[in-house]
């Protein structure tokens, strides 16, 4: 079985933060990490494939450095990498995405199964992985959180909903986005460290991928961001005042006003 | 690309202080780009000099944007209900429709329509496309992206809303790829823009920290998901006269290529936090799952839901359907009281739009504050046992 994981690379969310009063960027120490949601693809595709053989290659689209990812990828379990990496993909938006993703895995021979994550935390857009399988020709399930696969059967997979989740019977070729509660995801092994550190990182242009440039990066992109701004809050902020029991008291009567 | 007319500049360093990406430095008086460049422009407006420009901005691809008009909501009706962000968004959508002076569309997929099509119009639609089909008696992305790519093909809208939902998040995504458009995830906010109709797409990036606005100016239709409880619903009208059509979609676009086996609902003791009318929410300085017994009584008192910071939840205190934020529920009650919780970004996006907002923190910086309409600035080890014993005690009286 030929598994991809699309991975991706972001800024760890947590540290990003525009400061309110000036609009400007705290920045300090802004990390570059795998797509958390990523790496529970990634470890469910190493688990179905020590369970039913075949490989694990993991993808991502952009710029060098995302090198990065793909060898700590391979570190916990991947076989191979492929980097999707070309100057003409800066921009992109998810249409774009999707398209270059899918170009590139049709390069490579295709796929039986693609994992991705649930959402990427920079944009939280969730919409890459439903637009890839579009894209491939495949049927796909959304926010899975279990997957059970045996040999010859339809895979049997549990997919997150607002009022519970739904048990899905479904054939491969497929593809998925995994939620977090699927699985643990493993660290590093010494093997996997000693592969990654010789591994050669198949490098994909857009020449290589037969892209039509039209749909590449920014052109290819409908959606453009016209405004980036830091959130604003509307409080009246009346500050109830007094002893603890004046402060009470007057808490109190507002409270049963209202309820 | 960003263009950079290093005669222009002058070394200010404002892109460099305004890029999310860490993409724009200034080195030696001059702006320089890296390889981290998005292209996301927000550089381009913050340049007083005019020295940045993004190249191909202007290339992408025009559809003929006259045929394409009218606003859609996308009805999410499952197990018999209709989820309250359909209302709405019918709400939302009424305005815009009303701004750009078109009709109002709700589409309902379903195996049985009932009474539904009536109550969509009474709460704003000005015409209902029902297909009714036993293919859509379980959710599947394929069957109803079909569907719904097939309409809009065919009716042509200018814009298509849904719920940013588990069903609109999984399946519009499918049909803004068939139909090669755009699309924005878990919006907060619409507009129209002045000069051309342009739908403004606003939304939290980052996990909150940065609010983007986007536009699809070259494509149609223009698509969006947005947050449940964000959008005010219109108070349905009875009366309203509206148009329900029939339409039928094509045999082969019903067949679906997965099986839904089975359905499995929430366990009953998880809360309906985001129906509830008063909330009250506790955070870190809780302490305990023992405090959180006084998040609990206060509640029970008033007749409200439990509530919990991120922070709470993670230290095992109350259980997850009980957050709040970001990477919790959304909620919109009439009263939310807000105990021991710092009031983190992540948090406020999960209840700043509550009507009255109450604010009970130890620290009269905490940033939660800015949100309150009231403020107690005091120790909810002292507050809420007073509290609860005065309201019990008014009560009774
Ligand atoms: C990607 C991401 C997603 C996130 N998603 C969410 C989310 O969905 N929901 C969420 O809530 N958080 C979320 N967070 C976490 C968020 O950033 C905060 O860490 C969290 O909300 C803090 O919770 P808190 O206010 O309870 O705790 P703290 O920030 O520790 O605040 C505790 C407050 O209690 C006050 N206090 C302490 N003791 C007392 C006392 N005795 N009496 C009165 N006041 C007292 C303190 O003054 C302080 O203000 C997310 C973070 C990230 C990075
Ligand atoms: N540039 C990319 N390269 C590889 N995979 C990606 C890329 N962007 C998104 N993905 C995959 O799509 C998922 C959803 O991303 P998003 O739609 O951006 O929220 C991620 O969890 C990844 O699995």
């Amino acid at each position: 079985m030929k598994i991809i994981v699309c991975i991706k690379q972001v800024p760890d969310a947590k540290d990003v933060r525009l400061d309110p009063k000036t609009n400007t960027l705290a920045r300090e120490g802004v990390q570059s990490i795998i797509n958390p949601y990523d790496r529970h693809a990634l470890e469910e595709a190493v688990r179905i494939k020590e369970n039913m053989g075949g490989t694990v290659t993991v993808m991502t689209m952009g710029p060098p450095q995302a090198e990065e990812i793909l060898r700590e990828a391979v570190s916990c379990g991947a076989d191979e990498a492929v980097l999707v990496s070309d100057r003409a993909f800066a921009g992109a938006d998810t249409l774009a995405t999707t398209y270059t993703l899918s170009q590139a895995i049709k390069k490579i021979g295709g796929a039986d199964l693609i994992l991705c994550g649930k959402q990427a935390i920079d944009g939280d857009t969730a919409q890459v992985g439903p637009g890839l399988a579009v894209r491939m020709g495949m049927p796909y399930v959304t926010c899975v959180r279990k997957i059970s696969a045996a040999k010859d059967k339809p895979f049997i997979v549990e997919r997150l909903m607002d009022d519970g989740y739904d048990e899905i019977e479904i054939e491969l070729p497929a593809l998925f986005t995994v939620v977090k509660e699927i699985n643990e995801p493993r660290l590093p092994s010494l093997k996997g460290k000693m592969k990654a550190k010789k591994l050669s990182v198949t490098t994909l242009t857009a020449a290589d991928i037969n892209a039509d440039a039209s749909q590449l990066g920014l052109k290819g992109s409908p959606t453009w961001v016209v405004r980036v701004f830091a959130p604003q809050f509307k409080g009246q902020r009346t500050m109830i005042q007094g002893t603890v029991q004046e402060q009470v008291d007057q808490l109190a009567e507002k409270i049963l006003e209202w309820c | 690309m960003l263009l950079i007319d290093i005669n222009a500049c002058i070394g200010c360093g404002l892109c460099e202080a305004n890029c999310a990406f860490a993409a724009i430095r200034v080195v030696d008086g001059i702006a320089e780009v890296n390889e981290n460049c998005t292209l996301c422009g927000a550089c381009v407006d913050f340049c007083e000099a005019g020295a940045l420009q993004i190249e191909g901005r202007e290339e992408a691809v025009k559809d003929d944007l006259s045929q394409w008009t009218g606003i859609w909501v996308f009805t999410e009706y499952r197990h018999g209900r209709v989820a309250p962000v359909s209302y709405e968004l019918l709400g939302a959508g009424r305005k815009l429709a009303d701004r750009k002076g078109v009709l109002l569309s709700a589409v309902l997929l379903t195996d049985s329509a009932g009474e539904v099509p009536g109550e969509l119009i009474s709460y704003g639609a000005d015409q209902v496309y029902v297909v009714e089909d036993q293919g859509f008696a379980q959710f599947t992305d394929d069957v109803y992206g079909n569907a719904l790519e097939d309409l809009a093909r065919q009716y042509k809208p200018e814009v298509i809303l849904a719920g940013a939902t588990a069903i609109g998040r999984s399946f519009i995504p499918r049909v803004a790829t068939s139909l090669k458009t755009g699309l924005t995830a878990d919006c907060t906010q619409l507009d129209i823009q002045e000069e051309d109709g342009v739908l403004l797409q606003t939304r939290p990036a980052f996990g909150g920290n940065i609010m983007a606005t986007i536009a699809c100016t070259g494509r149609r239709p223009q698509m969006a998901t947005v947050r449940p409880l964000v959008m005010k619903a219109n108070a349905p009208d009875p009366g309203r006269q509206g148009k329900i059509m029939r339409c039928a979609i094509a045999p082969d676009r019903l067949l679906s290529r997965i099986k839904v086996r089975n359905f499995f609902p929430l366990a009953g003791d998880q809360v309906k936090l985001n129906e509830a009318d008063i909330v009250v929410a506790g955070g870190r300085g809780l302490e305990s799952e023992k405090g959180f017994l006084l998040i609990a009584e206060l509640a029970q008192e008033l007749g409200g839901a439990v509530a919990a910071s991120r922070a709470a939840v993670d230290s095992g205190w109350i259980a997850y359907p009980h957050q709040v934020g970001q990477t919790g529920k959304t909620v919109s009650p009439k009263v939310y009281i807000a105990c021991g919780i710092s009031g983190a970004i992540q948090h406020l996006v999960g209840m700043q739009s509550s009507d009255t907002i109450v604010a009970i923190n130890r620290d009269a910086n905490a940033p939660i504050f800015d949100v309150a309409a009231y403020g107690v600035v005091g120790d909810v080890f002292e507050i809420l046992p007073k509290l609860i014993d005065k309201i019990k005690e008014t009560r009774a009286s």
